[in-house]
């Protein structure tokens, strides 16, 4: 069975606040809910499937939201995988619309690091209960920024990937926020500026890491039939895949990540090849991370990835590759510390021809979005979508 | 020059499969699991082998030397480190960091040599210096 056409994304909604001193994580939630289905044109007692991630919804699974919203569930999925859980769930929803296991389906994604004050990259982040590996990690203090930068520093090593070539990711993103009022950084940033900011953790500059914000955001996904009973333009997932990596034992390889195993089925089960694409979402926590995963899905060849990104080839209307018009991560905002649901928002907008006129994409039926979830040092989880406008 | 400082180490999470490389420590050797099953070496050391799920593993003692198979200095930290994976001479590569050394000369491909390195309330920490 595919899922190929099996499921549409009807409503979408990403919360403008980027410093929520104000509200609580629930709220955050449920206020990114409504907002989806206010765009969805459905309530919230349409509700009968809710799609979570463990890690930041308060209380047990999502049991605690599901109560807080007063949702009545056919279905309930809180797979954690870190920032790549939406785009998971988009895969995960398709799977129970086409088993007939719901109808109407929510994600959503909330957070405020920002507020909470957290050291969200350059701090360890020590686990309450351990894990396994903790004995062997923890005392050496991985944080975030250093794990994605030793697969960086590796990148560079073994192909010749330079900081200057990283940085035209964020002199791309820049060049899209600029058109996002939203955006926490929404001034233009040149190369020289990336590679001058101060060093976080070697490659790695201040300006290849992504921003540290609040907010959230939600999507409500539901059958073809309640679809096209809406006002909405038709947007619907037409191939998807997902696949863990890890230390192999030992055998460890930085230089690729999962997309390596999640690109080629969500390719294959849409019927479509990377060249394909009129535009891209791509997990961007750190500029090394979208330069892997673009060679991973295979929009380039491995090791090219620098090269690739180079000369403003991902920004929209001079680049082949249109990606995150939104500001992304990079610039636009990284509620929870997590990137993947936003991927799938601003892919959805440059479907229906909704996001910024400056950077919208002419007749974008086709888009990907893709993310990473966990590190790319150690374990980690990556998921592919790829939507089509009917 | 920046000169690898010394930072408080947090103490190891030990449990019972893990014991016995801790004590190990104590005794200024690092232990590595080896499936007499499939002959892989792996780790982290797990009871079953990660390659071939048998549970015959045994501990082999690593002979310290290592290659520095990628590394990063953080410097946004209150005493900036060397994070790195080695790849032992044994063949697994594992996560430390490098000590004994100028942060600013650390390479990729550099040989190493295994160190310890006290921790708070817990046992000696294997890490690696350059030759
Ligand atoms: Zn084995």
């Amino acid at each position: 069975m595919s899922i190929k056409g099996k499921a549409y994304v009807v409503g979408i909604y990403e919360h403008p606040t980027r410093l929520a001193t104000d509200k609580t994580v629930p709220m955050l939630h449920a206020e990114c809910a409504a907002g989806a289905l206010a765009d969805a044109g459905l309530t919230k007692n349409d509700i009968d499937g809710y799609f979570c991630a463990a890690g930041d919804t308060p209380g047990l699974g999502g049991l605690s939201m599901v109560d807080y919203m007063g949702l009545k569930l056919r279905h309930l999925d809180s797979t954690d995988t870190g920032g790549s859980s939406y785009l998971l769930q988009v895969g995960h929803v398709a799977e129970a619309i086409a088993a007939g296991k719901c109808s109407v389906a929510l994600i959503t994604l909330a957070g405020r690091p920002r507020a909470e004050g957290m050291a969200t990259g350059t701090a360890p982040r020590a686990p309450a209960v351990p894990m396994p590996e903790s004995g062997f990690e923890f005392p050496y203090a991985p944080a975030t920024a250093n794990m994605y930068a030793m697969c960086a520093m590796r990148h560079m090593h073994q192909y010749g990937t330079t900081s200057e070539q990283m940085a035209w990711v964020k002199v791309a993103a820049s060049h899209h926020a600029q058109y996002n009022p939203h955006a926490m950084l929404r001034e233009i940033v040149t190369v020289e500026e990336v590679v001058n900011s101060p060093m976080i953790a070697d490659p790695l500059h201040r300006l290849d890491c992504c921003v540290i914000s609040d907010g959230g955001g939600a999507m409500i996904m539901t059958t073809p039939e309640i679809a096209r009973s809406l006002k909405r333009p038709l947007v619907k997932l037409i191939g998807a895949g997902e696949a863990p990596k890890h230390q192999m034992g030992g055998k460890i390889d930085l230089t690729y990540s999962g997309a390596v195993w999640s690109g080629p089925p969500a390719f294959a089960e849409a019927g479509v090849k990377p060249g394909d694409m009129k535009y891209a979402s791509i997990y961007d926590s750190f500029t090394i991370t979208v330069i892997m995963q673009l060679e991973d899905l295979g929009f380039c060849e491995k090791g090219q990835g620098g090269r690739f990104v180079s000369d403003g080839n991902l920004i929209s209307g001079t680049g082949k590759l249109p990606f995150n018009t939104d500001g992304g991560g990079l610039c636009n905002n990284h509620p929870s510390n997590r990137g993947g649901l936003t991927k799938v928002l601003e892919a959805v907008r440059q479907l229906r021809g909704e996001a910024h006129p400056a950077v919208q994409v002419k007749n974008c039926d086709l888009a990907l979005a893709h993310g990473t979830g966990g590190s790319l040092g150690t374990r980690h989880n990556a998921a592919t979508v790829i939507m089509e406008r009917e | 020059m920046a000169e690898a400082k010394d930072r408080k180490i947090p103490a190891p999470a030990v449990n019972v499969e893990t014991q016995a490389f801790w004590d190990a420590t104590v005794q200024g050797k690092l232990m590595i699991k080896k499936c007499t099953a499939c002959g892989e070496p792996h780790f982290y050391p797990r009871n079953l082998c990660p390659f071939c799920f048998s549970d015959k593993t045994e501990w082999v003692e690593a002979s310290g030397n290592a290659t520095i198979y990628t590394y990063s200095v953080m410097r946004r930290a209150p005493v900036p480190y060397a994070i790195a994976y080695v790849t032992l001479a044994e063949g697994p590569t594992i996560m430390t960091n490098i000590v004994d050394c100028d942060l600013d000369a650390i390479k990729i491909g550099q040989a190493v040599r295994l160190v310890f390195r006290p921790s708070e309330g817990g046992p000696p920490v294997p890490m690696f210096a350059p030759v």
